[in-house]
């Protein structure tokens, strides 16, 4: 069964800074199939994040077509792509990201109430924490947990909406060998056992050995 | 959840949050106790005129019954008033301000006793000489004073014959004469206070003076003190203003400096919420609830600073001011509070909203 989610087009993106333009992306295609685990790599400034970023709605392409569960991203305002990151897309970081105010569960929670999902979450979720191995330290401040249960609370929150793509840029880039290996076993668990779409930045081989499929980038396009 | 945050937010940096809070309500504090100590002395003021039993004020023309101004009537329209139907005593008086609210009134004590009743004295007795001074109770207590002692008034010292019970009047009493003398109002008086046989008739007499004296301002007892309000001191409202106003520019400059620090400081928590999917609305809001929280809490902060305030001024000035709390000002003041600190929150918030969620992420 053939599902495409993401098909992209001869993607450009130009930034302009000043009188200079960077060329992020020069023509990227690609085409990544429903429950698929992707692994993009490529050297420093060839455009990684950039793409992500285009993907996850928190910039809009210069040229070329994006769809994503077949809605164009090309000419998309910026009200329907907030609507894009809120419903269709989770982001996680290098740097985990969670409000350092809240516990682990509020953290959950605000990305529930910023999709505006009220009441606790439901048994189901309550199973993907346990497979996360955080469910003891939901009331827990980020300053109180390791790099890698934050980490892993950044993926849980990331995924409470069910997007339909994860997007993760470097997870295990601040985390230890067993940490990583962890957080990337879980990864490839997630999209197993839940058929999640997960694409995911890596400079690390290793890391990228865990995903089904590896593309490489080189001066804003894939070169593989 | 969003209130959650909000809470959360605001207790992470408490000392920055408690600081605001109180700015707010010293503010708030301002307005209530400004307030608060015109309409206590106002009161305090028709409390004191009600106290001395007259049925008519009379005040010069070109007066008002809350100023004390010109001493513009003569001695002789005693006899002219004792004359008039209906009228059993007459007393005139000299009012004198000496800085400040307060005031010393130059009477004649026989006068003065057979129209209110006399002075109750808790202390010493009625003027024996020419330099003496009645005190009231009050002023006694605040200036730790007895009869015997010797006050400086008009830049003189007066021997204190005795300490009367408050409520009538005044606080400070010396003889007419000397006052007049003194303050260069030989033969005038200031105001002239009525009794009648019957209190029922005021309103008839009160008509028919002022078709004799039109140029005179006359007024029945009730009358007379229900011009004391706030809009009726020449100045009190627009000074009220003047504080509203700077308690608003002020609210506006704290909550300013406090919420751009807050947003600065939560460049990358923004970034965030905006990758979860977070509207630049609702950022806003986020950081309007948080500023509205604040003014709340200074606004409450700012009600418990005003008793606090009349609580002190009982204790240790009770002579000079009277604070009344003032409950259907709060909301007035709350009005002021979030008025301020909303303003204050416009420009952080829009640098809030605008702010570009992947160069908030890569923040460091
Ligand atoms: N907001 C921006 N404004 C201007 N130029 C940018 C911006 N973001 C990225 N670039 C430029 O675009 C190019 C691609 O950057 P990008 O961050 O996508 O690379 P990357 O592959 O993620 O690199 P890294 O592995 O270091 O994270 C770089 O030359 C970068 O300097
Ligand atoms: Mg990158």
């Amino acid at each position: 069964m053939s599902d495409t989610i993401i098909a992209i087009r001869d993607l450009r993106k130009i930034y302009r800074v000043g009188d200079v333009e960077v060329a992020a992306l020069r023509g990227v295609n690609l085409d990544v199939q429903r429950g698929e685990f992707l692994a993009v790599v490529g050297p420093s400034g060839s455009g990684k994040s950039t793409l992500f970023h285009i993907l996850g709605g928190l910039t809009p392409p210069t040229s070329g077509n994006v769809y994503i569960d077949g809605r164009d991203l090309m000419g998309m305002s910026e009200a329907e792509r907030t609507n894009l990151r809120k419903t269709t897309v989770g982001f996680v970081f290098q740097k985990y990201n969670l409000l350092p105010t809240l516990t682990a569960a509020d953290n959950i929670e605000i990305a529930r109430s910023i999709a505006r999902k009220n009441g606790k979450w439901d048994a189901q979720f309550d199973e993907i924490l346990k497979m996360l191995g955080i469910k003891a330290r939901l009331h827990h401040k980020p300053r109180a947990m390791s790099g890698g249960e934050q980490q892993r609370v950044a993926i849980a929150r990331a995924i409470v909406n069910e997007p339909a793509i994860l997007l993760a840029d470097e997870p295990t880039g601040n985390l230890d060998t067993e940490n990583s290996n962890t957080v990337l076993s879980l990864l490839r668990d997630l999209n197993k056992r839940l058929n999640q779409t997960i694409l995911m930045i890596t400079h690390n081989p290793e890391a990228a050995a865990f995903a089904d499929r590896i593309v490489q980038m080189r001066d804003g396009r894939i070169v593989s | 959840m969003i209130n959650k945050l909000v809470i959360e937010n605001l207790k992470h940096r408490p000392l920055r949050t408690a600081l605001t809070a109180f700015t707010i309500g010293m503010q708030v504090m301002m307005i209530l106790t400004l307030v608060g100590i015109s309409r206590g002395l106002l009161a305090d003021s028709a409390r004191r005129a009600q106290g001395v039993g007259a049925d008519i004020w009379v005040r010069p023309p070109g007066s008002s019954a809350i100023s004390f101004s010109s001493a513009g009537m003569p001695q002789g329209i005693l006899r002219y008033f004792s004359k008039q139907p209906h009228v059993v005593h007459v007393a005139g008086m000299v009012v004198h301000p000496i800085g400040g609210v307060n005031t010393v009134t130059g009477v004649d004590l026989e006068e003065f006793n057979r129209l209110s009743g006399g002075f109750r004295y808790l202390d010493g007795g009625p003027f024996q000489g020419r330099e003496e001074v009645l005190v009231d109770e009050f002023y006694a207590e605040q200036n730790k004073k007895k009869a015997g002692d010797v006050i400086q008034l008009l830049n003189r010292p007066w021997k204190i014959a005795g300490v009367v019970e408050a409520g009538k009047l005044g606080r400070l009493f010396v003889p007419r004469d000397t006052l007049q003398e003194l303050t260069g109002n030989t033969g005038k008086l200031s105001q002239v206070l009525l009794k009648l046989d019957d209190s029922k008739l005021t309103d008839q007499v009160v008509a028919s003076l002022k078709k004799e004296l039109p140029d005179y301002q006359i007024y029945s007892i009730a009358e007379f003190t229900s011009l004391f309000t706030v809009s009726n001191v020449p100045g009190l409202s627009a000074f009220i203003g003047v504080i509203i106003a700077l308690s608003i520019v002020l609210g506006f400059v704290v909550v300013s400096l406090t919420m751009y620090a807050a947003v600065l400081e939560r460049t990358r928590e923004i970034g965030v919420l905006k990758s979860l999917g977070a509207s630049p609305g609702y950022v806003v809001n986020l950081l309007l609830r948080e500023t509205s929280l604040l003014a709340v809490i200074g606004w409450i902060t700012g009600i418990l600073l005003a008793f606090g305030s009349r609580w002190a001024i009982r204790t240790f000035v009770p002579a000079y001011l009277t604070q009344q709390i003032v409950p259907d000002w709060w909301p007035i003041a709350f009005g002021v509070a979030l008025t301020g600190a909303l303003l204050g929150a416009l420009y952080p918030g829009v640098k809030a909203a605008r702010q570009d969620a992947i160069e908030a992420l890569s923040h460091e």
